[in-house]
């Protein structure tokens, strides 16, 4: 049974990595465009604020990179860690909610 | 000219570990020649220095994998590596190979190496009985490239010894037998393409490897498991959405 759920927690890992990649490169670039002529949050919150568009880009930004980080962070632990698979397991989900309770937190204050 | 061919006609200090899990290094003196292999040294030492020394080696001349050990700290086939390419000093360190248990001075125990190919499902299955016409396989097609980038594998353990992976979760399959199951994955006369992927779609399989291309660098015969075992995580990511899982 912990075949199957490796074999899903990577397939879901890959997954998010296709979703990241083009996300990670719009963010950047909004940055980019984002910091000309000076950055303030009354021009950032106009354009973010009561747009569906931007809501709905960040919050499966915040989804996609919880997801990713935690499935990642667990191996991680796994591996180098001197805990057990139940302790990696539980820290790794821990990070989890922490992450989509930042992220969405974020994402509410924004849009 | 290296350190080594202008001591010609002198001497190399080998260390030898000797013993098991516990042991020491032992230095020998052992005559400088041209050409001279670590497997010439190694065989110097036991037949004229001393007999108790237990070492594994069969063909001579790097077809048949036995004898793979730790040189100078890292894992080399030791028929095919000439003194003078890793001994710059005059000096030389032999040890058995990485991540193995030891049974005795240089001669690792290969079993959970060999364990991992029938864990990882390195069997051919075949589709046709004897009294059937050969199949015929295109040798461009890009299966059967992929086939041929990894069919040459002697089964020597170096890329075992140098795999991080390995060292830290005993259970990996590491990085032979992917490549084998790779191998068998793309060959079109295996009759249990899903079955192999299923093999390596484990805890410990395919997805374990992180990339590092220490097998990869070390292979004495050229080959690149890191590439099998990537091949291997996308027909298992394509595999497992197609539901055939």
């Amino acid at each position: 049974m912990s075949g199957r759920l490796e074999l899903w927690l990577f397939v879901l890992q890959r997954l998010t990595a296709m979703l990241l990649a083009p996300l990670v490169l719009l963010h950047l670039a909004t940055i980019i465009y984002a910091v000309r002529g000076g950055l303030t949050a009354a021009e950032i919150l106009g354009r973010t604020r009561g747009s569906l568009l931007w809501g709905g880009l960040y919050g499966l930004f915040v989804l996609a990179a919880a997801l990713h980080g935690a499935i990642g962070l667990r191996i991680v632990l796994r591996e180098m860690a001197p805990i057990n698979r139940r302790g990696s397991d539980l820290l790794a989900v821990v990070f989890l909610l922490l992450a989509l309770l930042l992220g969405f937190r974020a994402v509410g204050a924004l849009t | 000219m290296s350190a080594l061919e202008s001591l010609d006609g002198g001497e190399i200090a080998v260390a030898i570990w000797r013993g098991a899990a516990t042991g020491r290094f032992e230095t020998y003196r052992v005559p400088q020649r041209a050409n001279q292999t670590v497997l010439d040294v190694v065989t110097y030492v036991q037949r004229v220095l001393d007999p108790t020394l237990s070492y594994r080696f069969a063909c001579r001349v790097g077809v048949c994998g036995s004898c793979a050990m730790t040189v100078n700290g890292e894992p080399r086939w030791t028929c095919r590596t000439h003194v003078s390419r890793v001994c710059s000093d005059g000096r030389l360190e032999i040890a058995p190979l990485a991540n193995l248990p030891v049974i005795k001075d240089l001669a690792a125990d290969l079993a959970p190496f060999f364990d991992q190919w029938a864990a990882a499902k390195g069997r051919f299955t075949p589709t046709r009985t004897k009294a059937e016409p050969l199949a015929a396989v295109r040798p461009d097609s890009p299966a059967r490239q992929a086939v041929d980038a990894g069919i040459e594998c002697i089964g020597c353990a170096v890329c075992h010894a140098a795999c991080d992976v390995v060292a830290w979760n005993p259970d990996y399959l590491g990085p032979a037998p992917l490549n084998r199951a790779w191998t068998l994955v793309n060959d079109v006369r295996d009759g249990d393409r899903l079955g192999h992927l299923a093999a390596v779609a484990v805890d410990a399989g395919c997805h374990a490897c992180h990339s590092h291309q220490s097998c990869a660098s070390h292979c004495p015969v050229g080959l690149n498991p890191t590439r099998s075992i990537v091949g291997l995580k996308r027909a298992v990511f394509v595999a497992a959405l197609r539901g055939e899982l």
